[in-house]
């Protein structure tokens, strides 16, 4: 690993010295900060979640936890909607690639049509999260009722947030270089929002993963966990 | 050169004055002395170490203080030397660390013969729970806690039946014998200490700790609740008392079971109203008091309330400070009331005469009594309506003279400060925060403004 | 991107030229950090004027009528909240960690000014929501910094309504200000070094605020996440924290949850927080000691790897905290031995920081009076945190003043201590005039004799068994009644100590006008802070080239040099490079 190597060096020895004025010499790279940030904002946004997944698996072995599938009267017993969603957010997800792809070989219109199509399919997914909200509102399964019920809204709203701030991103990037007229610069920015809606799309799988599990499941989980 | 001198005195006079100092430990009533040896042992070695790292520094500010023709050494580092200090460090920790950890095993290992007991904990009382002949204790559950099962016994477990209710803050404990004392709370966090024991738990809501001990020294023991639990939190205090064996089963003995509180039989309104008459000579046959005679407004006061008090001032809790005139007066005349049937029926009569308002006598400004009504509406309501729950009695629709004097006495201990009076000592502890006259005169305004 | 350019640009920056966006809508670092400082000294002032009430009522009870069992409560909380997260985090990290980064390692400023300047002004708006919380219906919250459920939210309790509700809202506000500031400080580091600042190269004040935004990073999500379920239990009745209940006498609509989890998030959070606060003292602490005991720091790898284990072990002590919380006690075995581990590199710190004073050249300056102190009061209260690491002594000990004794010592008076020295330290670059040295030397043996005359009786108290978080004892039958007399004498000098903070205030703004001018470098230091072309650095700080580095940051009294001191931007001479070697072999 070369961060040990790093941090064994020496740097008050005369020869190390040397070495060093001669490497960190390379200029900084303008996308390369972004990078890195994107990199801690996807860290911290994984602690958060990972956080609630953990504190969901303790809370879920209190006795009136109620998980949301395992049972015929349960909503994701049968979780067609939720693929369906899950759907919408990949086809957004790989709209952005493809979007990326073009933006790269310079074809600007099609790299338009892939982020516009993003776009698109983002707040579809959105607004299909909302209606599965009023979905199990009409059953019955309210915030409060059920501390399952509780992390669904608080986990769907939580990932809703993340996409709105990758959309208010997105918006400045492209607003951005189509005001500065400079499309060849679009990837880069582009790359990262690209990275983002992955990144989104992975923490929504787990999330899918982790609410449609059955009691049983869930239970494994938590032993593993050591609660 | 005022610092050197400064570090080596701060040393100096820390180790004096953890010498001379007369604070230290109250004396062990435990088993725990192997807890004292662990906080000796790194005593040692931290004030060891505190001593040597000081003084070195001291010594070095002083030896390479800036002198003109002076220059540093280069050194950037040492490795032999950090790994020596590492190591002894490592050494020093681990001597600290090892007897600790055998301790705590003994800590979380409670002994198979101990005695069981449970510890109830809520705003901002404590009482206690014996398991009776068949040695368990019935089951519990928030469900089912009321005015009538403030422990929350389940209907349902035989178990419970038995159990021995300490519906007061005292509690006994046989010397030289291991306890588990279960801890259980209602509402919030609370923490059950008593620091001749050294041992501490959290009482927490939804679920049971434990914590276990014996006692070795007979004697009384303060209970504090060490975990912030709201407003009252300070007032939060009970007693533990360790007796003999024999002692201790004859308190045992006087304790009722759940189901003999169960059987008690409520009040004779009837009955009440003859016994009644006597009162009513002070209090008024409405029970609308009377300021000339100091007999207060009785009508619109809870009969838990009223209840309590009378046996108060039958076995002489309340009444029988020498400085409390009047409570003096009241006490021979509780003990008119031959037995509990007595009090129990002259209570539902009073429970059961229609609340008035009360007269205003002292001029006071409502709204900065509403600030200081603040602490005390978290107790006895936010229209001073009472609450069953924190024993806090009515105070709307009482007259302000009486009030304002019972809060006097409180002040001055005349009244809260007898050892079995469960609740008067919080009122002792609360009523300190009024500091003059003008603030109660302005409570009172507030109140009678409700 | 065009903002990442400004740290990148080689050629100068011009101020910018208006009023406001020079000092108001600035987006120049270095304003920034003195906004995110004079913010944080005004609340810390605040909270520091809560203590003194808090004091008052410990010391002489039954004197104040306006100090109610409530109030009480109000001010512990309102103190402990400011002192910890408003006052040490941003000034520690907004300010001294904004005006340093891009100074120290070479940069023009931040990365993401724009993202640095937002940061400030969500910071202020947190501040903001805080402080409302003292005029809203019942006041600020009273449940205790710790703000532990259920009775947080639950009546009972000072502003369980209005006042949680602000705090946890403005908890959530601070959380994003510093989340946007910390990805500049760390994206900074690891961007923006100027050419030959390698890491290994960086002054110690970089690696402390380096490593503590990246645990403040990764801590503060806990934080988030615990507000957000209390919130939702206070606000809509969800059951995250708060199990079946009767709360005063009315039973509650909740079922199930667990008070413990929250103890358990609050914590992941609270104990890194310990050490971001600690580790960038740690590391300015270090740099003011090498600077005026011309000497380099000593085992300055060792230091780095402290700073990282501490770092890296500090996620994994929490539940030290917890104790007697009625968690697992099985948990116990492992947080006391993780927590005593702990001890090793914070101890070899303290070894490295006193053996750079042994045969040093030392300079009683200001800075360095407060930098020693800093380094007697850390000692001893490191030394009482092994008391309370260690599982079983907690048990008689914790919720006790022993505990309060011990986080002050160890994260109030040391952390400050580093805080006054960097200040003293820093001022002559940020004003480019020196402070008055009388009042500056007031001002250390106030603060130090002081601060040490409150504590060290307080841990006596605590071992007594005085309960902390209590208006008034009352009495009991196992404290004597000596003790109240020694609360008296802490709270006399507390107020003292209190009092003496007017030199400061008095010293730094008397001094911004009528300070001795001092030019560059009055204190000969190496680090690359003080090279910059003007004093104090303007915009852009580095004029038309951006410096070069070509030594590490502790080049005091070289073998062979002229001066007592190289500038990491001074480059290798033949002679030196060769008797550097010589040296070596010997």
């Amino acid at each position: 690993m070369s961060i040990f190597k790093t941090l064994r060096e020496k740097p008050w020895d005369a020869q190390v010295a040397a070495a060093g004025n001669a490497v960190a010499v390379a200029p900084i790279d303008p996308q390369g900060a972004a990078r890195i940030a994107l990199r801690f904002i996807m860290a911290i946004v994984s602690v958060l979640f990972l956080l609630f997944i953990i504190t969901f698996l303790s809370r879920s072995q209190y006795p009136d936890f109620q998980s949301l599938a395992g049972q015929p009267w349960q909503p994701f017993t049968d979780p067609t909607r939720l693929w369906i969603n899950t759907g919408i957010l990949a086809i957004a997800s790989l709209a952005m690639q493809f979007g990326l792809a073009s933006a790269r070989s310079a074809h600007l219109n099609r790299a338009i049509v892939g982020i516009s199509s993003a776009v698109f399919f983002s707040i579809l997914f959105l607004l299909a999260q909302l209606d599965l909200w009023q979905h199990l509102y009409a059953l019955g399964f309210y915030v409060n009722t059920n501390p399952a019920n509780s992390y669904f809204y608080v986990l769907t709203a939580l990932h809703g947030l993340h996409m709105m701030g990758g959309l208010i991103v997105l918006a400045n990037v492209v607003f951005r270089v189509w005001y500065d007229g400079s499309p060849e610069s679009l990837s880069g920015p582009l790359q990262l929002c690209t990275t983002y809606w992955h990144f989104l799309l992975g923490v929504w799988l787990v999330l899918f993963a982790l609410l449609t599990s059955r009691p049983e499941t869930i239970n494994a989980l938590a032993a593993m966990c050591g609660f | 050169m005022y610092l050197v001198i400064a570090l080596v005195l701060l040393v100096v006079g820390s180790l004096i004055f953890h010498w001379w100092s007369p604070w230290w430990f109250t004396p062990l009533a435990s088993n725990w002395s192997t807890i004292d040896t662990t906080v000796n042992i790194t005593l040692y070695i931290t004030g060891i170490v505190f001593v040597a790292v000081n003084l070195f520094m001291a010594y070095a500010v002083f030896r390479f203080r800036h002198k003109a023709d002076q220059r540093s050494k280069y050194e950037p580092e040492n490795k032999k030397l950090e790994l020596w200090l590492t190591g002894i460090t490592t050494v020093g920790v681990v001597a600290m660390l090892a007897p600790g950890l055998v301790v705590w095993a003994d800590f979380i290992d409670v002994p198979e013969e101990a005695d069981v007991i449970e510890v109830l904990g809520e705003q901002w009382q404590w009482r206690y729970r014996l398991p009776g002949a068949d040695g368990q204790l019935g089951e519990v559950d928030a469900r089912y806690i009321s005015q009538a099962n403030p422990f929350g016994i389940s209907p349902n477990d035989e178990a419970g039946n038995d159990d021995i209710i300490v519906d007061n803050s005292e509690l006994h404990l046989p010397i030289d014998r291991p306890v588990k004392v279960l801890l259980r709370s209602k509402d919030v966090l609370h923490d059950f200490a008593v620091p001749q024991f050294r041992v501490k738990m959290d009482l927490v809501p939804g679920t049971v700790s434990y914590v276990w001990f014996t006692p070795t020294r007979t004697g009384k023991f303060d209970i504090l609740c060490m975990e912030l639990c709201g407003i009252a939190h300070y007032t939060m205090r009970g007693h533990v008392v360790v007796d003999e064996q024999d002692q201790f089963d004859a308190w045992l003995g006087e304790q009722p079971t759940w189901a003999e509180i169960q059987d008690i039989a409520p009040g004779d309104t009837l009955a009440g109203q003859g016994l009644y008459t006597v009162c009513g000579s002070c209090h008024g046959q409405q029970g609308e008091g009377n300021a000339a005679m100091n007999a207060p407004r009785l009508a619109g006061l809870p009969d838990w309330y009223v209840e309590r008090q009378l046996h108060y001032y039958k076995a002489g809790i309340r009444g029988s400070h020498k400085e409390d005139i009047y409570g003096q007066q009241m006490a021979p005349m509780a003990g008119v009331l031959v037995d509990d049937k007595a009090v129990r029926d002259v209570t539902a009569y009073i429970a059961s005469l229609e609340a008035q308002t009360a007269n205003r006598t002292l001029a006071g400004d409502p709204e900065r009594g509403k600030s200081h009504y603040t602490n005390c509406g978290a107790c006895h309501g936010a229209e001073a309506q009472g609450n069953y729950a924190l024993q806090a009695p009515t105070l709307a629709g009482q007259d302000d003279w009486y009030l304002k004097r019972q809060l006097e006495n409180f002040r001055l201990g005349i009244r809260g400060t007898h050892e079995q009076d469960n609740y008067g000592h919080q009122m002792v502890l609360m009523a300190r925060s009024l500091q003059n006259e003008q603030s109660i005169d302005d409570l009172m305004a507030y109140l009678s403004s409700l | 991107m065009q903002h990442v350019a400004i740290a990148d640009q080689t050629e100068e920056l011009h101020d910018p030229h208006s009023f406001i966006t020079k000092y108001v809508w600035s987006q120049d670092h270095k304003v920034i950090a003195i906004q995110y400082g004079g913010t944080a000294i005004f609340v810390g002032l605040v909270a520091l004027v809560l203590s003194g009430l808090m004091r008052l009522q410990l010391g002489f009870p039954e004197s104040f009528d306006f100090i109610d069992p409530s109030a009480y409560l109000q001010f512990v909380t309102m103190h402990g909240m400011i002192m910890v997260i408003y006052l040490l985090t941003a000034l520690l990290l907004g300010g001294f960690g904004n005006y340093l980064i891009p100074l120290m390692i070479g940069a023009r400023d931040m990365v993401f000014p724009y993202l640095n300047m937002l940061s400030f002004w969500f910071y202020l708006l947190s501040v903001i929501i805080l402080l409302s919380s003292f005029f809203v219906p019942g006041g600020p919250t009273g449940a205790g910094w710790t703000l532990y459920p259920p009775q947080a939210i639950l009546e009972g309790t000072p502003g369980y309504d209005w006042g949680i509700i602000l705090m946890l809202a403005s908890l959530a506000v601070f959380i994003i200000a510093f989340t946007m500031g910390g990805l500049n400080y760390v994206t900074t580091v690891l961007q923006a070094r100027t050419h030959g600042m390698t890491l290994m190269r960086m002054p110690l004040t970089i690696w402390g605020i380096f490593t503590a935004t990246v645990l403040g990073l990764l801590a503060f999500p806990a934080l988030l996440v615990s507000a957000i379920m209390m919130m939702l239990d206070k606000l809509i009745g969800t059951s995250f924290f708060m199990p079946a209940l009767v709360s005063l006498g009315e039973n509650l609509d909740y079922t199930g949850g667990s008070p413990v989890l929250f103890q358990h998030l609050f914590w992941f959070f609270g104990h890194p927080e310990v050490y971001i606060v600690a580790l960038p003292a740690f590391g300015m602490v270090s740099d003011v000691l090498a600077t005026h005991a011309r000497k380099n720091i000593f085992g300055y790898r060792m230091m780095v790897w402290a700073i990282v284990a501490i770092g890296g072990l500090s996620f994994i002590v929490w539940a030290h905290h917890m104790y007697v919380s009625g968690m697992h006690p099985a948990f116990g075995f492992f947080f006391a031995t993780t927590t005593l581990i702990i001890a090793v590199p914070t101890a070899i710190k303290v070894y490295n920081w006193v053996l750079t004073l042994w045969q040093g050249n030392i300079h009683l300056t200001v800075p360095m009076l407060f930098a020693i102190g800093f380094i007697f009061t850390f000692t001893h209260g490191g030394l009482t945190g092994l008391f309370l690491g260690n599982v079983v002594i907690d048990l008689p000990l914790s919720d006790t003043y022993f505990v309060v004794a011990h986080f002050h010592m160890v994260m109030g008076v040391s952390p400050i201590m580093v805080l006054f020295a960097a200040i003293y330290h820093w001022y002559p670059l940020m004003t480019g005039r020196m402070f008055n040295v009388t009042l500056g030397k007031l001002h250390f043996w106030f603060t130090f004799l002081g601060t040490y005359a409150i504590y060290l009786p307080m841990h006596y108290i605590g071992i007594l068994g005085v309960p902390r978080r209590y208006f008034a004892m009352g009495t009991t039958d196992f404290i004597p009644e000596s003790a109240q007399t020694l609360n008296a004498s802490i709270t006399v000098s507390a107020l003292i100590v209190g009092m003496s903070q007017l030199f400061f205030l008095a010293n730094v703004f008397w001094s911004i006008r009528n300070g001795e001018k001092t030019g560059h470098n009055p204190w000969g230091a190496t680090s690359l802070e003080w090279q910059t072309p003007d004093v104090p650095p303007k915009h852009g700080n580095w004029g038309k080239e951006l410096p070069r580095v070509y030594r590490w940051a502790y080049d005091y009294s070289v073998p062979g040099a002229k001066e007592d001191f190289i500038p990491q931007n001074h480059p290798v001479t033949k002679e030196e490079q060769t008797g550097g070697e010589h040296e070596e072999k010997a």
